[in-house]
């Protein structure tokens, strides 16, 4: 690609099929669902472009299964959807975790709960983060405030996928997935070439034990363990694996060193969270951002690391989900003395600037 | 049975054998109940694949119900789906891997019941896959309740008076419904009853596979099975049952063949 075509003018949707495109990823399965149309109506051209499949499901259900299928074919498979959608998705989720299957799913979560409208909304952590399907199962989560993350995020999420087997979530908003701003179109430096993730597959991908070579027995994808102990066994397995993502775990520290304050928050609401630092930064408040890129594994070590002494305005829009993750952070280890941990909901489907965390900031700043 | 039993049974010099063990299938005994017939399916659809030449790029894709551990007795590459998603995720592996074969096998209530959408729309899309259907008009893993299949009148755990179209509908035809899509290529209802019907049943087994290896669509084959535990019958029972209270409901025959159509058009 030629330095006059790399940098394009697109929306995060957009930015997130060219990211997946460019990652490596050769199919994608979705159905329609707004704030993320645009993923879809992107790929179905991309993907038959590039040799890959797009199949418009006929369901959440059936997309995140042909998932399932396409990714234990060791093949980078995508989806798409938001919030409602997701929540049909939990199943093969949970299945894909189950049975060791790496797959993207992307979630621009919009207002809830139930159909709630399709404004902004960051009310899906907890679902996100917890596992949110059935049986004691974590996701990777990344979250992306820029068109430009959506599209360097897709290279991190199937190179997460495939290093862990196991399901990664983007999880965006109708903000970052709507916004159109100016993207580079180029792989970031510690892009995973695709050829790895097939290496990375090979152990255990379905294909015909034909194609294994000679004496090759047959494979099995599975999530189901009757013996007595057996799933007792696999759980301790899954749950090692889990505690070893923290070495993956991301974040982003903004004017922190001399911060008295620092305001926590992650995607768009960290972006708009930052303007308004800026802005007091330039009035003289000592004042910083403390940003999780990966909302799983949560990045509790640079986070507590940050903390004696120290106040926390954790600001996120929803009912307050992360805001519990921060206290089990920061209150749960000893050692580890913050002087208060606060927290600002926006509610969900509401578009707000800066000025509208500014006096929250300021408050809890007086707040000595 | 043990591999070293099975051996004893081999034949002795100068004897003949008739009836050998199939490489596609396991030499090991299935959990499935007397008087099932998932075992006899699991033998006709092995040795299909063994004839087709197929197996070792086959991929099986299992399903939640009496047919689960379908992937214990296949010696194929296996994928487990969840309840009713099979020919979703079956569509997945098709997708990404399009010089494979792939297959579900499903009983009535994943493949007619939760996976109904599923099944419907893989199907229209003209699926290159193969959806094997066991159809004994009952949940049999989880003990006997009621099917999308259960006959009228028939009293299940769920439906203690008997199915009654008022209150239940009636039993869905899945092999006509199937037929009835674009995108399939092969759709029929055969019986496992009888060794006659056992011997219909193969051919169309057969079929349901190749029009997959053609490239002409989605392959249906629904295979009207006993269930003599939750039919609270005797195996031989319940293969007259099959005969004499399933088949008026569930008529035999071939729905679709686009095979048909496309050697009539060249004769």
């Amino acid at each position: 690609m030629s330095a006059a075509t790399e940098r394009v003018l697109i929306k995060g949707n957009e930015a997130v099929a060219f990211g997946a495109i460019d990652a490596g990823c050769r199919c994608y399965f979705g159905y329609p669902i707004t704030p993320q149309n645009e993923v879809p109506e992107a790929l179905s051209t991309l993907l038959p472009e590039a040799g890959g499949q797009f199949v418009q499901a006929e369901s959440e259900v059936g997309a995140i299964n042909m998932v399932l299928g396409a990714a234990a074919s060791g093949v980078p498979a995508l989806t798409s959807s938001s919030s409602c959608g997701i929540s049909l998705m939990q199943e093969g989720i949970s299945y894909m975790a189950g049975s060791q299957i790496p797959g993207v799913i992307v979630n621009m979560q919009r207002g809830g709960p139930g159909l709630g409208d399709i404004g902004p909304s960051q009310g899906d952590y907890f679902q996100a983060v917890k596992g949110g399907g059935h049986g004691d199962h974590r996701n990777l989560v990344l979250a992306p405030s820029t068109a430009q993350e959506c599209y360097d995020f897709m290279f991190r999420a199937f190179a997460l996928a495939f290093k862990y087997a196991n399901p990664v979530m983007v999880l965006g908003d109708a903000i970052v997935g709507q916004i159109k701003e100016p993207v580079r179109r180029v792989p970031p430096r510690d892009a995973v070439p695709a050829e790895d993730l097939a290496t990375l597959a090979a152990p255990w991908r379905m294909e015909g034990f034909g194609r294994r070579g000679p004496g090759a027995q047959p494979r099995l994808l599975k999530s189901v363990y009757l013996a007595e102990g057996a799933l007792a066994e696999r759980n301790r397995m899954l749950m090692r694996k889990y505690e070893s993502m923290k070495a993956d775990c991301a974040f982003e520290c903004v004017d922190t060193d001399d911060a008295e304050l620092i305001v926590v928050a992650f995607g768009s609401i960290a972006r708009i969270a930052r303007s308004a630092i800026r802005q007091l930064r330039a009035e003289g408040h000592k004042i910083g951002l403390f940003r999780p890129i990966t909302l799983f594994p949560f990045p509790e070590e640079a986070l507590c690391a940050l903390a004696p002494g120290r106040r926390f305005l954790v600001m996120e829009q929803n009912t307050g989900q992360m805001v519990e993750d921060v206290r089990l952070s920061l209150f749960g280890q000893p050692g580890v003395s913050p002087a208060s941990v606060l927290w600002h909901g926006v509610m969900p489907g509401l578009f707000i600037g800066a000025d509208a965390l500014r006096d929250p900031m300021l408050q809890a700043l007086k707040e000595k | 049975m043990q591999a070293q039993e099975l051996d004893a049974l081999r034949p002795a010099e100068g004897e003949s054998l008739v009836f050998d063990t199939n490489p596609v299938l396991n030499e090991r005994p299935t959990h499935y109940c007397p008087g099932c017939h998932h075992g006899i399916a699991h033998r006709l659809v092995s040795e299909v694949l063994h004839e087709l030449g197929v197996a070792d790029r086959t991929i099986l894709v299992a399903a939640v119900g009496c047919a689960t551990f379908t992937y214990d007795y296949f010696n194929v590459d296996g994928l487990e789906a969840p309840h009713g998603r099979a020919c979703a995720v079956a569509t997945g592996v098709r997708r990404a891997r399009p010089d494979s074969v792939v297959f579900t096998y499903q009983g009535d209530g994943d493949m007619a019941a939760i996976g109904m959408a599923e099944s419907m729309h893989a199907a229209n899309r003209g699926e290159k896959i193969t959806g094997i259907f066991i159809n004994n008009t009952v949940y049999g893993m989880t003990g006997g309740q009621m099917a999308p299949t259960t006959l009228v009148g028939q009293k299940t755990t769920t439906s203690r008076a008997g199915r009654s179209i008022g209150n239940e509908g009636g039993p869905i035809r899945m092999a006509e419904i199937m037929a009835q899509l674009d995108g399939v290529a092969y759709s029929a209802r055969c019986s496992l009853h009888s060794v006659k019907h056992v011997r219909e049943a193969k051919k169309a087994v057969r079929k349901a596979f190749e029009v997959q290896l053609q490239g002409l669509g989605f392959g249906f084959i629904e295979l009207l099975s006993g269930c003599p535990t939750n039919w609270h019958m005797d195996p031989i029972a319940a293969n007259n049952r099959i005969a004499e209270a399933m088949m008026p409901v569930f008529p035999l025959g071939v729905y679709k063949d686009v095979t048909a159509n496309v050697e009539a058009e060249h004769a």
